[in-house]
Parts: C-alpha cells; structure tokens; sequence
C-alpha cells in the first residue's frame, strides 16, 4: 500500500497537501487542472521532492527520507527517458546494471524485456534512429528488467499521435497486469485514465483527494474538475 | 527546481578547488613569510596599477567591441573553409608570447608589411610602439577568444526565434533590440571579465611594445621587486593585488552572466532571415577578410620565418619538443583530473567558491608561484628532480579557467537533463560520471584538452626555476637560441613550437568530437 | 639478463657516484644552453677534475643572486659565476661567499684586486647597428640624431643596469638631462637582451644595447661583417662578470680549483667564442681571429662595486622620471 500521512510539499509559494492512500497492484490516474501539481505528487512519491511535513509509506516501509534509487519506483518522465548516446540494449540494460558488461542471464533479460515491446531486431540501434513509439517502448523495456513494485508516468507518451499513445498505454496495462506492479499515471486526457485506470486521484485547490473509480470520478466531476473538462 | 538529491557529489571537485586554492596561496604565503621588511608599496607601484587597468581595460573593451560583428558575421554567414578559419582563429591565443610579437613586428613594425607599403605610396609611417601597440598585440591575442565566447552565444539563440523574427518581418534594428542584445548583455560582461584578467599579468607585451617605462604594468613590478630589489614582501603583496584584481573582474563577470561559455561545435551556421542585403552582407564580408587578415598575416610571418630553418634545427631542438611534448601531456591530464570534478561540482549548484579558485589560475603571477613553490619544496627535495610535475601543474593550474568556462555550461545541461533519470537508476556517482556525463561531454573535453596542451607546450611560465641541466622545454629552447644570436634558428624552433601547440590542439578537438554521439 | 645488466650498470653508477666528488655551479641560462660555454667547460674541467661538474643555469645575473637569497646558508651550491660588478656589493652582504685562493695575472682595463670575486670574463657595452650605416659618438650625439635605438629595461635586465650608469659615470648630475634627450630616441624596452636583440635584427630599430663584440658573432659564426658597433669617444662601459665560492661549500678546495680553471688557458680560450665577451686571461694563442676587427674603446669605465650599488637606485629613478614624461 502507498500511503500519504498529513503530507505537505512546498514549492516556492505553492503547496499541495495529501492525506491518502493507495492499494497494491491498483492502476491510478492523478488527474486535475493544469499546475494543480499532478507532476509533483509523482515527483514527490519518486524521491525528487522533499515533504514540507508529514511521511509517505510504501509496503509497509516509511520512504520519506529514501533516496529516488532505494524507492522500489520506477519512473517515466515527460521526456529525457534515454541516454541518447546509448543503444536500446544499453539503455535497458542499466535498469540492471550499471557495468557496461553484462553476465549470460542478464543479456538474456534485458533481451526478452525487448522482445516482449517488440524491439527484438532493434537493440543495436540508438534513440535518434527509432521512432517516437519505438523511444517509449525502450523505457518500458527497461521498466520492466528494473523490477519495481511502483510504476510512475508522468505523461511520458504525451508527443505520441493518439493511435501510438493508445497502444503504449494498452502495453503499460498489460505489462502491469503480468508484473502485477502498482501505476500512478499523471493525465491531462480523461480518456487514458478511462482506458488503463480503475481508480483516479483528483488534484485541485491544492489538495490531492482521495482515490475514487475512475469513471465515477469522470461521469460526476466535482467543480473543480468540471471547469477543466469543460 | 529544487532537487534534493544530485547525481554526482561536489566532493571532489571541491577538493580539487580547495587543493588549487591552496597550492597558490601556499606559494604566495611562503614568498611573503620569507620577506624581509621592504619599503612597501609606492607611488610607481600605483602608477604601475593604474597603466595595467587602463591597458587591460581598453584591451577588454576593443577585443569585445570588435569581436561582436566579427561573432555575428561568422554565425551568419557560410563560406567555404569557414570551420577551418574558426580553427585558426584560436592560433594566437596558444602562441608564445615573443614568439607572438615578433610576428606581429613583420607586420605591424617599423620596417614590416604596413608601413613599408605605407611608404611605397608615400604615406607617412604609423608607429606601433605605445599604449595603442600594446593594446593592439592584446587584441591580437585575445580577439579569438572573445569572438569564440560570443560566437557561441549567437548560437545558443534558438532558431525559432529567428524564424519567428522574419514572420513578424523585423527591422534589424527591431531584431537587434529583441533577440541579439538580450544574449549579448549575457555573453559579453564573461568575454569582458576573461580578456580583462588575462590582460591584467601581461609583462613582455607590454613592456615591449609600450615603448618605455610609462608602460610598466604590475607583472613587472613584482619581476623588479623580485631581483631589483630582492623585497620579497612587495612581491607578495603585488601579487595578491593582481590575484584581488582578477577574483573581482571574475566574481562580477560570474554575477552577471551565470553560465555562459565557450563550446564545441562552433561550426554551425545559424539560419536565419535577415541580412540578405547588399549592405549587411558587405559589412560581413568585410569583417571577415579583416578580421583573418589581422590575425592570420602575423602567423604567415612566423611561418615564413621559421620555414627556411625548419629543418636544419639541431637535434637538441627536438628533444626538447619531446620534453615539452610530455609536459604537455601530464599537463592535461592533471587539467582533466582538476577541471572534471571542479566542473561537476559548479553544475551541482556549488558554483561561486570552486569557480573562484577556478580564476586564480589567471590570476597568480607565475614568477611568484614559482619562487613559492621553489621555497616549499627545497628543504624537502631537489627542486630540479620536480621540474616535470611542477611545470605541468603549474600550466594545468593556468589553463584551469578556461577549461571550466568550456565544461561548466554543458555539464550543467546533461546534469539538469538526465540528472533525474539517473538517480531512478541508481546511477549516482560514479556509473553516471562514466556512463553518461564522459561520453556525452566528449567534445567540451575534447576542447578544453586541447587548449590546456597547447598551452602547456608554449608555456614558459616557472620553468625557469625548475629546469635542470635535462630537462629543457622547447620555448625554454627557443629563448636560449635567441639568446646565444641565433635568431633563424629560434624562428625556425618557433615555428616548430607553433606547429606542436596547434596541433595538439587540433588532434584533441577533432579526437573530441570524432564519432561524438549528440 | 637485460634487466641484470641494467641493474649491475644502475649499482655500479652509484658506487662511482659515491666515489666521485661533485661541484655544483650556480650559472646565468645562457652560459649552461648547448650554445653557450657550459657544454665544453663542464668537458674540460672534468677531463682532469675527477669530479662531477654539475652545472644549473639560472635565468641571468639578478636572479642568480636571488637564488642565493633564497637558499641562504642551505645552498647547494659550492661555486656562484655570472655576476657582474653591479651586483658584487649585494652578494657580499649576503656574507654567504668566501674569498677564493686564485692567482692570476688579469688582463682586465682596470685594476683587479678582490679577494671574493674572481673576473672570468668582461666586455664593453655598445650600441650595435648596421656596418653601412652612420654611428653616432656620444650619448649627446645619438639625442641629436633622429636613431631610434632599442634598450632593456635596468630592471629586468643586465644590460639595461650597465646603459643606467654608462650615463651616469660620464654625465654624473646631468644624466636626467641626457635621458630627457634620448627619451625620442628610445624606440622600445624590452625584458631582456635577447628580444632586443631580436627586433633589432628584424630591422625595428636602427641601434640595440649589446657589446662591442657582438659584431664579432656575426662576423665569426655567421661570416656576416654587416654589424658593427659605435664607438663613443666619451668610452664605454665595462662588464665584468665574476665567480665566488660559497662560505658554505663542502668541496672548498675543488671550488678553488674551478676557479683557477676558469681563469686558466683552457677555459679562457673558450669563452670568447661561445659566450662572445673578452677572456679575463688572455689565452696564450691570443683573441680569436675577427677580433682584431671590434672597436677597442679609448676609455673604459667602470664604477666601483660600492658605487655602483650607491647610484643604483637615483641612476634608475633618473630614467625613470625621464623616460615616463
């Protein structure tokens, strides 16, 4: 369970509170006006963010001091989600190891991680030679070598047309479904949350509400969210 | 962005900033603790001041003001050989300093190229010698550097603002005022501050082509405090003036500009709308044909000099290019080992302390260095057995500056940039330095490599002190030649040493970006 | 077996290095470069020696003596050689330097009778120009042409001191004057001898302060008779340069005996052509063939040690004062 007690973040002049909690394996979509601080909810779960107050809990383990690294978190970034300067193979293959050899069984992970997004014939090449999908299929290879209980997206797939964004989303869900891990998916667009969330946390006002089924959530907005629906 | 974690440690390169903070204040304080009581400062000492910030002033001013149309000229412009013109332009930065003025006597003297044509068309001859002359040999040397500092900043402009400019169909007035002076009141106070500081410890250049005494800067009081005088306290304190004068140019240049600097890959033309007139193209032109013009004819004498002798030089010449060879290259290596940390720790956000000691490098006076690190050492050692290591981190310590202005802007960016996606790897540390920030700052080191080795082999700096009966440097060489009359064979050795800084520099620039991933 | 050879040489190096007693001789650069006289004096003396003669060159005169400042009793040196008069007040002050056990018969223009420093070479300082063209006679002459002359600055180097108070022994209180009359005259200061030097041969300037016997290099190494140097009848300035033994020496004796070879045949006929300067011995073979053709000035000055220390600083204030206007 991820859990939020009385927590407060700051950032210059703004604050988001959240008194929260989130169950295993769940798919959750943080949604809510722009500059609501959807970002630094994830940000803050991922370990770049300090808590004003309060602790955040994650398997039962307080992670409020943890560096980004001791989380059990993976995380996709709006962009920079690859070292361009690497192959896909070596891309993925630092969500194992940092050397830049690897032993028999790793090369055969980090292989099958590439195969299962469909790049089996394109680990030789590097970002600037793969398409914009192709990009997004590497960083969720290489989610998947990490292991991670917790997958955090903020908005990673948001320069994808919207065919190539549904296909990657139906991939994160059925790559979370086989792994059994938790998301958290920051969204502008109500249709993600509706296509691979069950459940959605509303940031607005400054507050990170409690989770709610998405659709709920979507049929009936509360006012803060209605305005920004439209 | 407040980030609380980042994914390299200032650490070490705050320690390699306090060890070269150290390293120059421990000379400095070992040349003062041995002073006896002298007179202190007096009247010629402030006059000496007062001509070296006027010189050094004006040399700022004009290298900068004359740098702007040539930076924009050359980013707006494209013409064959143009990259190898940008490389050359860096040749007399790296050049000896008599090496430098004797070229620039071929042409600019009383009986060079200028004024024998002036002559020939019956003109009256113009001299070189005086405040001007040594303004002139200033810009000479650090016109390159300053256009290649704002040079980049036209380049860091994004081209969608150009694109954006011609849509609105901008005057180039209107174009100036909105896009080109912002990045120019960014990029100019580093460019003004970094010709200024090197300026500052001028000595032979001035002293030279000032055409007497009046033109004594502080480098020089402090050489006639030293064995004039033998007040070792008035030395000291010269020097901490010097070292004052440039931490302030520094720190204000650093206040204003946070950032820029000068990269690689300075190749590039930006595209852009406007200056399709007859006019600007004209005015282009003609700062380019000058500007290489002035630059490129002293080099020409220097080469037609050294050419006939090339070849007949003694074989002791060479040896000596070999010494200064490997001088060069511990002198880069330590740079790298200095610069890297240093560089990391500034993009980190410990910036004001480590770039400080950063700019001492510029700063100390190399006799007083040397007799400094000459009083540490000897009661522990033979100063003589030091001579390679000595030297090559003494002319590390002096590249230093430079090394960081090409390193920090961009480490600052792959920082910034992947800083994050690092530590979700639990890259930090060193599988982030190796994996990402090395690699993917191949041509910034590439540079700043190659400017510290072409440095460190035309340096002349403390080798006085050190230099045992075998262990001689080429330019160490070169002035020994001119001193037993040899003056062919010294031009012919100058050109070997010319020959060997560009090239080191050019093999690690090119080294750098060779297959260089972006 | 490469490496034990290596090795036997190594051990074998050291025992004879034990063995050999070494002399350490503080020098000017120019004198130990593979052009100066370093190279043949250090084979010559060591061909009768049975010593090691270990020679470190030392930037010139001035920093010499600064050098000794600064290693103080602790030097390593057993021999200091390449000071001229103006600074033998300042290096007996330092009271590191002992009297030497040298006799020898000078063939110096004036009188030499010092017990600490031993003269191994002298010259004249002149204004050096191209042999086709008109030399000026004096100081005064030279203000009233229209020749730009290029000179060192005393501060930074020998020369420029020795011009200083050139001026100064022939015009005593009117050297202010005389300076104000070169002041259009003096094209440039340099650092030192050699950029001088240099922009005088690259035609910058019509005369640079050098010595008498600077032709001589053109003439001998170079058979090149185009230089010449102008004779001022009011005389010429002397250069001695000297060697002293340190107090502190642990090789007193073999000190002695360097000093006497320095002043010996073998070492006296070198120097006239690698250091280009007058023998303070005239070697029994007599000057090298070319000499003959240098002016031989019909007044030599030369102020005394402690003279020379006193004028020092006035003679440098003077020049600055005139020339700074």
């Amino acid at each position: 369970m991820l859990k939020f007690e009385n927590c407060l973040i700051q950032n210059g002049g703004f604050t988001l509170s959240a008194d929260l909690s989130i169950e295993f394996s769940q798919s959750v979509a943080v949604i809510g006006p722009s500059g609501a601080g959807k970002s630094t909810l994830i940000e803050t779960i991922a370990g770049f963010r300090d808590l004003a107050q309060g602790r955040i809990n994650w398997a039962g383990q307080d992670i409020t001091h943890s560096a980004p690294a001791q989380r059990s978190i993976a995380m996709l970034f709006q962009d920079g989600n690859l070292f361009p300067h690497l192959t896909a193979t070596q891309n993925v293959s630092l969500g194992l190891t940092h050397s830049k050899r690897l032993t028999t069984d790793q090369t055969q992970t980090v292989e099958a991680a590439l195969a299962r997004v469909g790049l089996s014939q394109l680990g030789a090449r590097k970002p600037a030679e793969l398409s914009g999908g192709q990009q997004s299929r590497v960083a969720l290879a290489r989610v998947l070598v990490q292991r991670r209980d917790l997958l955090l997206l903020d908005e990673p797939f948001a320069a994808l047309g919207p065919a190539l964004k549904a296909e990657m989303l139906d991939l994160v869900a059925e790559l979370v479904v086989e792994t059994g891990t938790t998301l958290m998916m920051v969204s502008h667009d109500p249709e993600d949350a509706r296509r691979i969330t069950g459940q959605a946390i509303l940031v607005a006002d400054g507050v990170a509400h409690a989770p709610a089924p998405t659709n709920v959530l979507l049929d009936n907005p509360p006012e803060a969210l209605r305005a920004y629906l439209g | 962005m407040a980030g609380r974690a980042q994914p390299v440690k200032p650490t070490l390169g705050v320690s390699a900033a306090a060890l070269v903070a150290a390293l120059i204040l421990a000379a400095l304080a070992a040349v003062a603790l041995r002073a006896e009581p002298g007179r202190g400062l007096g009247p010629s000492d402030w006059a000496a001041l007062k001509f070296t910030l006027t010189q050094a002033c004006l040399s700022a001013l004009i290298s900068v003001a004359l740098a702007i149309p040539l930076a924009r000229a050359l980013a707006r412009r494209r013409f064959y050989g143009r990259s190898a013109l940008i490389a050359l332009l860096g040749a007399p930065f790296i050049l000896p300093v008599i090496v430098a003025i004797l070229g620039l006597l071929q042409v600019f003297g009383r009986s060079g190229w200028i004024n024998t044509a002036l002559e020939a068309l019956g003109l009256p001859a113009v001299s070189i010698y005086g405040l001007h002359g040594v303004v002139l040999a200033h810009v000479f040397f650090n016109l390159p550097l300053a256009t290649r500092l704002i040079l980049q900043g036209w380049q860091a402009i994004p081209a969608e603002r150009f694109r954006l400019a011609a849509q609105l169909n901008l005057s180039s007035t209107a174009m100036f005022r909105l896009i080109e002076w912002p990045m120019l009141a960014r990029a100019m106070p580093s460019a003004l501050a970094t010709v200024f500081a090197i300026c500052l410890t001028s000595f032979a250049v001035a002293l030279s082509l000032g055409g007497g005494p009046k033109a004594t800067t502080i480098e020089l009081a402090i050489y006639q405090a030293f064995r004039f005088d033998f007040d070792l306290g008035r030395a000291a304190m010269l020097s901490a003036l010097q070292i004052a004068l440039t931490a302030t140019a520094g720190l204000m240049a650093l206040r204003l500009a946070r950032g820029e600097g000068f990269g690689a890959g300075l190749d590039r033309p930006v595209q852009r709308w406007d200056g399709d007139t007859v006019a600007a193209r004209g005015l282009d032109t003609l700062c380019i044909v000058l500007s290489a013009l002035f630059l490129l004819l002293p080099l020409g004498a220097i080469i037609g000099a050294g050419l006939a002798n090339l070849l007949s030089l003694p074989e002791v010449i060479f040896r000596a290019a070999l010494t200064s060879i490997l001088v060069a290259i511990v002198s880069t290596v330590i740079l790298l080992l200095l610069a890297l940390p240093m560089a990391m720790a500034i993009a980190t956000g410990r910036g004001t302390l480590v770039e400080l000691s950063g700019i001492l490098g510029l700063a100390a006076s190399p006799l007083v260095i040397g007799t400094g690190l000459f009083i540490i050492l000897r009661p522990v050692t033979n100063p003589a057995d030091w001579a390679l290591p000595v030297t090559a981190l003494v002319n590390a310590i002096s590249a230093l500056p430079f090394a960081l202005r090409i390193l920090v802007p961009n480490t600052r960016d792959e920082v910034a940039r992947y800083g994050r996606l690092a530590l979700s790897l639990d890259m930090a540390g060193a599988p982030f330095v190796w994996r990402v920030l090395l690699p993917r700052l191949r041509p910034q080191i590439g540079f700043a490599a190659g400017l510290a080795a072409a440095l460190s082999m035309g340096d002349l700096g403390v080798i006085a002190f050190f230099a045992g009966p075998d262990f001689a440097t080429l330019p160490l060489q070169t002035y020994r030649l001119m001193g037993a009359y040899k003056m062919d064979a010294a031009a012919g050795a100058a050109l070997l040493l010319l020959i060997l800084s560009f090239g080191a520099f050019w093999a690690l620039d090119r080294g750098g970006r060779w297959h260089a991933e972006v | 077996m490469k490496h034990l050879f290596f090795a036997a040489g190594v051990l074998s190096a050291t025992v004879a290095a034990a063995e050999t007693p070494e002399l350490t001789v503080y020098t000017y650069d120019s004198f130990v470069s593979d052009w100066g006289p370093g190279p043949q004096i250090k084979e010559a003396f060591e061909a009768n020696c049975g010593c090691t003669l270990n020679l470190v060159g030392v930037e010139d005169g001035a920093a010499l003596l600064a050098r000794l400042k600064l290693e103080g009793e602790n030097s390593d040196a057993d021999v200091v050689l390449g000071l001229d008069t103006n600074l033998i007040v300042a290096a007996k002050d330092t009271g590191l330097l002992a009297e030497h056990a040298v006799m020898a018969e000078y063939d110096l223009p004036v009188e030499w009778n010092d017990s600490t420093f031993v003269p191994y070479d002298w010259g004249y300082f002149a204004f050096v120009l191209n042999a086709d063209a008109d030399a000026p006679d004096s100081f005064e002459a030279l203000a009233a042409s229209d020749m730009k002359i290029v000179i060192q600055d005393p501060r930074s180097s020998t020369p420029g001191l020795g011009l200083l108070l050139w001026i100064k022994s022939v015009y005593g209180d009117r050297a202010p004057e005389i300076w104000e009359g070169l002041a259009d005259n003096v094209l440039t200061v340099t650092k030192g001898w050699s950029e001088a030097y240099g922009l005088f041969l690259e035609g910058e300037a019509d005369m640079v302060l050098s010595y008498t016997t600077s032709p001589a290099y053109h003439l001998i190494a170079e058979e090149d008779a185009s230089k010449k140097a102008a004779a001022f009848d009011e005389g010429h300035y002397m250069q001695v340069e000297v060697a002293a033994k340190l107090a502190g020496s642990d090789q007193s004796d073999l000190a002695d005996q360097f000093l006497t070879f320095m002043v010996s045949d073998a070492a006296q006929a070198i120097l006239p052509t690698t250091n280009w300067m007058y023998p303070a011995v005239l070697p029994e073979a007599g000057l090298p063939e070319g000499f003959e053709t240098l002016i031989t000035p019909e007044k030599s000055l030369l102020l005394s040690a402690e003279d020379a220390a006193a004028t020092r600083d006035e003679a440098l204030a003077e020049w600055l004062g005139a020339l700074s206007q």
